[in-house]
């Protein structure tokens, strides 16, 4: 009887953040730059760089602007792109034109679940993009996955693309 | 005092110029002239300079609200979902798929050569809490429905899912069952082939929903489960497990099944499943000398780099003397599809399809009830949601029975 108590206990009861949330932005940066946060900086969407954007998301994009933080070479990105319903909020840490690491800070979908997790985003790591601005090393999905993983690659992309460009 | 210096400065080059002979007509008094106006345009200049900067600093402080007002709508909305704010909480979607099939048929098998809006499919989802949301799939099959049509209008899905914690999910009401590859996931852009497979049409008989309750949600390390407790078939004296689905339609529910499916997508590109189902009665009782089924379906996907390989076998075994001496005790197929992704616009595949609904004897009406299939054929997606299918199905039949030919197809989700 214990045992199904305790069970049910865990079941119920192992929620420890907000829902979805794996790491607050602010936690991110922290991390990435040891407690020492540059300021933050805004790429805005000029028309040519909404183009390229809108050609990789297949969509428009809904913000005007991206927001970024840099210390030396080093760039940390957050954004958020749609899987099937809900966004799901990425912080992307690139150097030198490669991603050093992609993280799922808030995942909202009820559905495809794996990629927040380390054995899928690991996949990032080291990867840029190539002269047609495309991911340079493919990235294996998910089966059931699917809008997640393509709603990550899109975010790599862009981060990857406007880092070139600044 | 540093005007001061200044003006001394301008003052001996301009004693300077004077010495020269093209300034020797401006008197000092001209001289003073200019330069007290040089000085109060300095002093305006100055006072704009200032005023300037004050623009500039209020102009930066309202594009930065502005932007944050943007956003904060951006963030909050999306397209049609902008119109109110409820509707922020309110999701649609959709897909559908339309069909044409030109097949010869040999042994007996009549010809095809049909044009089908097969499926017209619309989701709408509503989220009433961070915790509780209500999913549902109508769907138009076949364009009309009505008396004397050949359509249906099916409600495929309507759930509530209430999150018990990050990790656990329990579901009630009317839901598909986790079983297969594409029972679940089975919009068009997701799949090779113009028909879905005859495995997940004849032995699993997706779309295959009922209505119950249950769980699911993940185990850690890759592992995640679904297990629910719902609405049986009620199959009859035909022994179709297919013409066996209630959907939910002022179903028997004398006797009910159960589900559990246990999954593993621990490694990006892999996914093993195995589901297992067990039905109570399988004709609700209505039917004499047929009695309890279980259905076992395990499938691997495989994907590295452009190639994926899809495999999956399911078999029925069901009791009863009745369905024992049909041969119908034991249903079973598998298929494997290897496909190759030529690039993002272009996939190429091949699928062997292999089944029986009748493996349980090989006399009397079971003999000869072997079926396979061949498919052949090309996926284009000219957008990521939407695709265009070509693809040659060969039969190999038992029973001489085949039909052969072509399928188009065409496709969308959103």
């Amino acid at each position: 009887m214990k045992c199904i108590l305790l069970f049910v206990a865990a079941f119920f009861f192992q929620a420890a953040f907000a829902k979805g949330v794996y790491q607050t932005p602010d936690a991110f940066l922290n991390q990435v730059f040891g407690g020492n946060i540059p300021p933050l900086s805004s790429v805005w969407l000029t028309k040519d760089k909404k183009e390229v954007i809108s050609r990789f998301l297949q969509h428009k994009p809904s913000f005007i602007r991206v927001k970024y933080w840099r210390n030396g070479l080093k760039t940390v990105w957050i954004l958020n792109e749609v899987g099937k319903e809900k966004p799901i909020t990425v912080g992307i840490v690139i150097e030198s034109g490669k991603i050093q690491q992609l993280k799922v800070l808030t995942f909202r979908e009820s559905r495809g679940w794996e990629v927040k997790h380390t054995f899928f985003t690991r996949q990032f790591d080291n990867v840029g993009i190539n002269q047609e601005q495309q991911l340079d090393k493919h990235i294996d999905g998910i089966s059931g996955a699917t809008l997640s993983v393509r709603a990550l690659k899109k975010t790599a992309r862009i981060a990857l693309y406007l880092e070139q460009q600044l | 005092m540093r005007n001061g210096i200044k003006k001394s400065g301008s003052l001996a080059l301009l004693l300077g110029v004077l010495a020269t002979p093209q300034a020797s007509a401006l008197t000092l008094e001209d001289l003073a002239k200019r330069l007290d106006a040089l000085e109060a345009k300095n002093k305006q200049l100055i006072q704009e300079n200032s005023q300037l900067r004050e623009a500039v600093a209020i102009t930066n402080d309202k594009v930065e609200a502005a932007v944050i007002a943007t956003e904060s709508i951006a963030d909050s909305t999306s397209g049609i979902q902008k119109l109110a704010d409820w509707a922020d909480k309110t999701t649609i979607g959709g897909y559908g798929e339309l069909h044409y099939n030109n097949l010869s048929g040999k042994g007996g098998a009549s010809d095809k050569d049909a044009i089908d809006f097969h499926r017209f499919v619309l989701f709408f989802g509503h989220e009433f809490t961070d915790d509780i949301r209500f999913f549902s799939e109508l769907e138009l099959e076949h364009s009309i429905a009505g008396d004397g049509k050949n359509g249906e209008v099916e409600l495929e899905q309507a759930y509530i899912d209430f999150d018990l914690n990050d990790n656990h999910t329990a579901r009630a009401g009317l839901f598909l069952l986790p079983v297969g590859i594409i029972n679940e996931t089975h919009e068009p852009p997701t799949f090779y082939g113009t028909e879905r497979n005859p495995i997940e049409k004849n032995i699993i008989p997706a779309t295959w929903w009922a209505a119950g309750a249950g769980a699911h949600g993940e185990l850690g390390a890759g592992f995640s489960y679904d297990a629910y407790v719902h609405s049986g078939l009620n199959v009859d004296d035909s022994f179709s497990v297919r013409g066996g689905r209630q959907k939910v339609s002022k179903a028997k529910a004398n006797d009910p099944a159960a589900t559990a499916r246990l999954k593993y997508t621990g490694i990006p590109g892999l996914e093993l499943a195995v589901s297992a189902q067990h039905q109570q009665n399988m004709g609700q009782g209505l039917v004499a000398g047929l009695e309890s089924g279980n259905l076992i379906e395990t499938h691997a996907i495989w994907s590295t780099g452009p190639f994926t390989l899809k495999a999956l076998y399911a078999a029925w075994n069901i009791d009863g003397s009745a369905v024992e001496a049909a041969g119908a005790d034991k249903q079973e197929g598998f298929y494997i599809e290897p496909s190759y992704r030529l690039s993002e616009k272009f996939g190429l595949f091949a699928r062997f399809n292999q089944w029986d609904n009748k493996a349980g004897s090989n006399s009397g009406a079971a003999k000869d009830s072997e079926k396979e299939q061949w498919d052949v054929g090309v996926n284009y997606w000219p957008h990521e949601d939407v695709v265009i299918k070509a693809d040659y199905q060969y039969q190999n039949n038992d029973n001489g029975e085949e039909q052969n030919g072509l399928n188009i197809g065409l496709g969308y989700q959103f």
